[in-house]
């Protein structure tokens, strides 16, 4: 054998013995991973990622920043998705809306949130299965809410959820108030249609989808991270855009 | 007969270890995709959705693709940036032919694609700009889709090609050397 002959055989040995010790390690880590415990749905290095991901992503955060605006007739037809929170009975004339946290009880009337500055925006609504419409929709700013009924300490998280509580979700501070984060009770120009959420829904157009929930029954601001239905089924909790 | 070097070891690192994330990385997209099939013209049953056990896997395939992302970019900007410092991108003038550069370069871009149609889809209002230009946010997602078929297409090429050219070549991608015959 020439020197050549042996430098090239142990070069390939060491190669090959060097590729399958690291397929190996490869393969034996990715199903450590896959069998780890789960939290709230996901493997809990998956749900890690995502919760410093979300850090990220609020560092990165700026309220300047908007949604994309489009004109009318760019509004296209709206699309049904999600009746989690609608299936119980509602008196629409008995409905109120609930904030907790702040100093007093708050219960108001859609003729009381009619009070504040009305405010229309035409955005995308991107659900987190990849589809997106566009939707005009007009309400108040729930900043503007907010600042009438201010809490009694800043609170980093702000939850809410449905009369019935089937349906709850949990938003950080800034998205909640960003300037396009909207209490809606009109869309593409007319009332809320019950489906889509009336008498009260959210439009957060720096959220997925999910976040932009239906009937809206009470608003609490909270300290802690509040519960969030589709973050509790392996979602990404902060499900921001 | 002498071994002449081919492939640096930080080249055939990027490359091996580039292999398995994206093929997690287009696994975990298919199961997102699965929630939304609507970039490509050809509808797939649900059966076959389900033969292949993708279905209502949506929330899973975000996780894993939002983990796996992570060093899948970071093995790409080392291996480009390894590539432009050492001299090597250059060098690849005469180590391949024309159309094998083509392949080369043009899948590098396109790794660079994923990452910024990616960004543009995961965070399309903090990034606005960047969907802006890919036409919105359906142009993104639609540009991330098809450069996802794009690999899988380089990949079969690129296999068939390794195995047109031999074991030499192969070997050269583990090893680093071929052998020369002069």
């Amino acid at each position: 054998m020439t020197d050549a002959e042996k430098e090239l055989q142990r070069l390939t040995r060491r190669g090959f013995v060097t590729a399958a010790v690291a397929a190996g390690a490869a393969y034996g880590g990715w199903k450590w991973l896959r069998t780890r415990p789960r939290i709230e749905g996901v493997e809990w290095p998956l749900r890690r990622v995502l919760e410093n991901n979300e850090r990220l992503a609020r560092a990165y955060f700026d309220p300047d920043r908007l949604s994309p605006r489009f004109r009318r007739e760019d509004v296209t037809r709206a699309r049904l998705n999600g009746r989690l929170g609608l299936q119980s009975a509602i008196d629409l004339n008995a409905w109120r809306l609930h904030i907790e946290g702040a100093a007093q009880p708050v219960a108001l009337t859609i003729d009381d949130l009619r009070q504040f500055p009305r405010k229309s925006m035409i955005t995308e609504l991107r659900c987190i299965e990849g589809w997106s419409t566009i939707v005009e929709w007009s309400g108040v700013a729930l900043a503007d809410v907010m600042a009438r009924f201010p809490p009694a300490h800043m609170p980093p998280y702000v939850s809410m959820e449905t009369p019935d509580r089937a349906y709850y979700v949990g938003l950080d501070i800034e998205s909640a108030m960003h300037p396009q984060t909207l209490l809606a009770f009109e869309m593409n120009a007319a009332p809320l249609p019950l489906l889509h959420g009336a008498p009260l829904r959210l439009a957060i157009p720096v959220k997925y989808g999910i976040k932009n929930i239906k009937r809206i029954g009470t608003i609490r601001y909270t300290q802690i991270r509040p519960a969030d239905f589709w973050g509790e089924r392996g979602y990404d909790w902060y499900a921001g855009h | 007969m002498r071994l002449a070097r081919k492939h640096p070891l930080a080249v055939r690192w990027a490359h091996w270890i580039n292999f398995p994330l994206l093929a997690v990385m287009i696994w975990s997209g298919i199961l997102i995709y699965w929630a939304w099939p609507a970039y490509a013209p050809v509808k797939v049953p649900q059966t076959v959705w389900r033969a292949v056990h993708v279905n209502n896997r949506l929330a899973e395939g975000m996780a894993l693709h939002f983990f796996f992302m992570w060093p899948f970019a970071i093995n790409g900007i080392l291996y480009v940036t390894y590539l432009l410092v050492s001299g090597e991108w250059r060098k690849g003038k005469t180590k391949f032919n024309p159309i094998q550069r083509l392949a080369y370069v043009g899948v590098t871009l396109m790794g660079l694609g994923s990452l910024v149609s990616g960004l543009a889809i995961y965070k399309p209002v903090q990034f606005a700009w960047l969907s802006a230009l890919m036409f919105g946010y359906q142009g993104a997602r639609f540009v991330h889709f098809w450069l996802t078929m794009g690999y899988i297409g380089f990949f079969f090429i690129h296999v068939i090609q390794v195995i047109r050219a031999g074991w030499n070549n192969f070997r050269s991608m583990i090893t680093g050397v071929e052998v020369v015959h002069d």
